[in-house]
This record gives C-alpha cells, structure tokens and sequence, in this order.
C-alpha cells in the first residue's frame, strides 16, 4: 500500500458531541440516538457494539454526513463530515448494500477511483481485498462473498484516513471474514483510523482497541474491549434471599452489580464462580439458587435495565468493586 | 480527479445494458412502420409535410422521451441498491453526478433518432442536410427538461412505481403533444398543447417547411420547464440521502 497523508495520527479523529436523532413512527417520534457523545483518537480502531436497533447505523449514517443531526455536531478529523468526505479522506462499507450491475469488477473500482484525489491503484485494491480472482466477472455476477469483498474494495479504495464499516462481516463466510479482519489489522497498522459498527462481541474483542457498548439509542459502556468483554460475558445469579441489602450482596468478591426485586435478588458476576462461593459462605440461608450467562442482549439489558439508570446521562463506571 | 471518468463508465455500462436498449428501441421503430407506413407519401391536411416526416419527428419524440426518462428507471434502480449512498460518501460533485445522468440519457436519445432517422428515409423523407442538422438540435434542445424530469422522477419513485409512472407519463406527454395526429390550430387541446414540451418536439417537423420551426413560445415553454424541473430535480436529489 502506497502511504498516504494521515491527518494528524493520534490527534482529533472523529468528535461526536451530545448527538441526537428521532424519527417519525406510527406511536409518536421514535427517539433512535439520544445524547451520543465519543471522542476517537486519530489511529484508533473503535467497535461500536450494541443489539440491533440501538442506533449503532443511525449514528453512522451521521457521522458520514449522510443524515443531519436533530442536535449536537459532529467533527472528522476537525471538519463537518461533508467537507472530510469531499476530500476524499473517508471511506464506508455501508450495511446491506448492493452493487451497480453492467461493469467488471475492475471497472466498477477504477470508476470509484476516478473520484478520489488520492486513490489506491486498481490492482493494489483488488490484491488487498481478495477480489482479483474475479476482477473481470460483471458485476451482477458474483456471490454473495465475493460481492462483499468488492463493497471492500469500493470503501477502500481511496485510502481513507477514516473507514466506517456498519457490521461489514455479516454476509460473508468463514473464509472471507478472515481475509477481511487479516485485511482490516495491516490497514489499522499503518495508523488509519477504523470505526465498525457490529452486534458480536467476539470480534470486538478480537480488532478493536476499544468498544463503545450502545442500546437504546445511548452509549451504556465505553472502554477498552477488553473491559468491556468483562463486563458484557458476565453471568447473573439469582437467588431467594430476604433481609440482605444491596450494598451488602456489592461487596461480594466477584460481583459487579446486584438488585433486588421483592425476595430475589439478581447478582451481575464478572466472576460467577468466586461470587457464588461467596455468597454461600456469608449467606448460607440463599436458596432458588439459578446462574445463567448473559448473552449480550441480556448484559445490554442488565446495563440498561432499570428506568433510573437508562435516564441518567452518564454511562456507569467500568470499573467494578474488587 | 477526472469526473469524464465516471462518465464514460456510465455511458459503458448503459450501452452494455443490451436488453434494455434493444427495447427501448424497437418499440417506436415498430410503431413508426405500423402508423406511417400505409401513407406515407400522402400530405397532412393543410401542410406541405408528409405523413413519413411528420410520424418520423412524433415518434422520435416518443423514443427520445422514453430514453431521456429512462435514466430515471436508472437511478431509482442504483437507490434501491444503496449506491446512491455510496456515491455521497465520495468527493464526486452533484453536478457531475447529473452531468453524467443527462449525458446517459442523450447518448441514448441520440441512438433512437438515428434508428427513426434510418427508418424515416426507409419510408421516403427526403430533407436537406442543413434540414437534418436542425431537427436533430431542435430535437435535443427540445429535451433538455425531460432530462431533468427523468432525474427527478428517479429520486422520487422506487424501482416498482417508475414503471406504470413513465409508461402512462410518456403515453400522455406523446399523446398531447401530437405525436399520434395534428392537433390542429385551434381548439382545448391545442391551446392545451403549446404548454408542454413534448409539443414542441413534434413540431420540430417543421424544419421541412423552411423558416422557423419554433416561434419565441416554443423557446420559452422549453426554457420554463427546464427551469423549473432543475430546480426539483436538484432538491429530489438533496433530499435522497436516507435508506431506501
């Protein structure tokens, strides 16, 4: 890859400040991002990780310029999106897209090329993304794989100093996840800033430095992935147990976060096994006794869960009481 | 950056669109022959233009409305694929976006004239080259509203609705404007008729008689027109940026 400029590497990347977004719904303004507010370093490879529905691609849609905020601003690399995008400084795969049909798939990327002041030569691209074994076959001739490995083409080929992926992987096989995220980390090493948008965890964890956990149109978590899988692969116990406060059940070793409804409580563990001994040992009388894993869904939702917490502006602490 | 880039890719991949253009040309070459073809050499009423001219000129007026629309049809099929999106998240300027939309649509414009045109002398119209020359740029001054109808249209419409919304918009336009017989000189429906485009370019059979086709009203109603279908065509485009 020939290199080009990167806008300040490690200096302001993208700013999104106190965003906001509603849409018409059949019940009244669906309110889909409230108060959206992160800051990604210039460099930075940032996942943003939430259920569907959370305004992970309504936030996307704006930080592209391609929808205009109800309120708050945004900022890439210290420019309103629009001015970024016309300098050719951004690329995107967007989420379900298709292709243009009538042009070989070398066309189709050296048409996209012609746009940019400072693109990647053709070959270079196709090389990069895997589809140079089917850079003559038209368009609407590919596969479902190949025909994501091409939108990869289209969002790189401009050498972006910003890319934006909204869940780029889901149509794609094995393979070409692989070749995707292999692709993905020789990019991100050459300092461009990545910003993804997907609903699994794993691969936060595995090509972020850093995940921003959404749901309900707020971020609910932001930190480094590997907190943040802590703190998302978490299990709940559920026990009978009266008379004990919350405060009490929180200093339990290995508990992260504890409620109580009527005579149950529910234990949020980032270490179910030393919280449950735990709990055992300082309140043997603790019956009904139910662990299950969260899955994401479920951690989104015990970080989310009660009304108090979804209206508070802040997102809770990521770090949980040793 | 060279923007005549992503044009010729344009053009490139319209022209390889062979169904397509097979189509959009056979269907008024057809009706040429069925409509023109049994008096072809006789006189309409009251003029010294032949009924072979005079169907030449509707009929290419109906194929070049249809080809200047079509890159409608075009863009509501690239929306639904999400690449109008893709293409706001390049540097590329709206005004070579619809450079190269309006410049799709006259290349195909320019294919059913010359396919009418071939036709038209097969049925005996004889004009000057002079006379050729000047239909030919009435014919495209003629269209230059339609071009930004067609772009409107396709960031209005989904692929489903631009369909039936051309078809019977097309049928209309030809029908009003004189495309099937002469409107006459007086009357609702002549008085109707000046007011649109698609008249015009049928009367641009008028070459044959020498003079000026157009009076100032056919420039001015074709200047109107494109007036204000750019301005519509520009905001459809401004607002088309949500997902479709």
């Amino acid at each position: 890859m020939s290199g080009g400029p990167v806008p300040g590497a490690g200096g302001t990347g993208v700013e999104l400040r106190e965003l906001r977004k509603s849409f018409a719904g059949p019940d009244g303004p669906v309110r889909a991002v409230r108060g959206v507010e992160v800051s990604i370093a210039a460099g930075e490879t940032v996942a943003l990780l939430g259920p569907n529905g959370a305004g992970k691609s309504t936030t996307i849609d704006m930080l592209l310029g391609l929808l205009d905020p109800d309120g708050g601003t945004v900022s890439v690399f210290g420019r309103p999106p629009r001015e970024a995008v016309a300098a050719g400084a951004v690329g995107a795969m967007l989420q379900s897209g298709a292709l243009i049909r009538d042009l070989s798939v070398r066309e189709l990327i050296a048409m996209m090329a012609s746009l940019y002041p400072a693109p990647l030569a053709v070959e270079e691209v196709l090389e990069l993304t895997g589809a140079s074994e089917f850079a003559a076959q038209r368009t609407q001739k590919l596969s479902g794989g190949q025909t994501q490995r091409v939108r990869f083409a289209v969002a790189m080929v401009s050498d972006p100093s910003l890319l934006v992926l909204d869940e780029p992987t889901v149509a794609m096989d094995v393979e070409s996840r692989h070749a995707f995220w292999s692709t993905m980390r020789r990019f991100a090493a050459r300092g461009r800033t990545i910003v993804f948008a997907t609903h699994y965890l794993e691969e936060a964890d595995a090509y972020a430095d850093r995940a921003v956990l959404m749901a309900h149109g707020r971020i609910v978590a932001d930190g480094p992935t590997n907190e943040i899988k802590a703190m998302v692969a978490s299990r709940t116990i559920r026990a009978t147990l009266p008379a004990v406060g919350e405060a009490e059940l929180l200093a339990l070793a290995g508990v992260s976060a504890a409620e109580r409804r009527g005579e149950t409580v529910a234990l949020v563990c980032s270490d179910s096994d030393a919280a449950i001994r735990a709990l055992l040992a300082a309140h043997p009388e603790a019956r009904d006794i139910e662990i299950a894993a969260a899955g994401l869904e479920q951690a989104f939702l015990a970080l989310t869960g009660d009304a108090a917490a979804a209206e508070q502006a802040d997102p809770p602490s990521l770090q949980a009481p040793r | 950056m060279s923007a005549l880039t992503y044009t010729r890719y344009e053009l490139l991949r319209t022209l390889r669109n062979r169904r397509f253009l097979l189509l959009s040309l056979i269907f008024p070459l057809i009706l040429y022959f069925v409509v023109a073809g049994p008096r072809a050499h006789d006189r309409v009423e009251g003029t010294a233009i032949s009924w072979a001219l005079y169907y030449m000129v509707g009929l290419a007026s109906f194929g070049t409305m249809s080809a200047m629309l079509s890159s409608g049809a075009r863009i509501a099929t690239e929306r639904q694929a999400g690449w109008n999106r893709q293409l706001r998240i390049t540097p590329l300027r709206p005004f070579a976006y619809f450079r190269a939309k309006v410049l799709t649509g006259y290349m195909m414009a320019l294919i059913s004239l010359a396919a009418l045109y071939v036709a038209g002398v097969a049925l005996g119209v004889s004009l000057a080259g002079s006379q050729w020359l000047e239909l030919t740029a009435l014919m495209l001054a003629g269209l230059v509203p339609f071009a930004a109808l067609g772009i409107t249209l396709g960031h209005l419409l989904t692929p489903d609705s631009i369909g039936p919304a051309m078809g019977g918009g097309i049928s209309l336009l030809a029908l009003l404007g004189g495309t099937w017989f002469p409107l006459g000189h007086s009357g609702f429906l002549f008085h109707l008729a000046q007011y649109l485009p698609s008249y015009w370019l049928v009367q641009a059979s008028h070459v044959a008689l020498g003079g000026a086709p157009w009076p100032l009203k056919g420039w001015l109603v074709i200047a109107a027109w494109t007036a204000i279908l750019a301005r519509v065509a520009q905001r459809a485009y401004r607002r088309d940026t949500g997902r479709v």
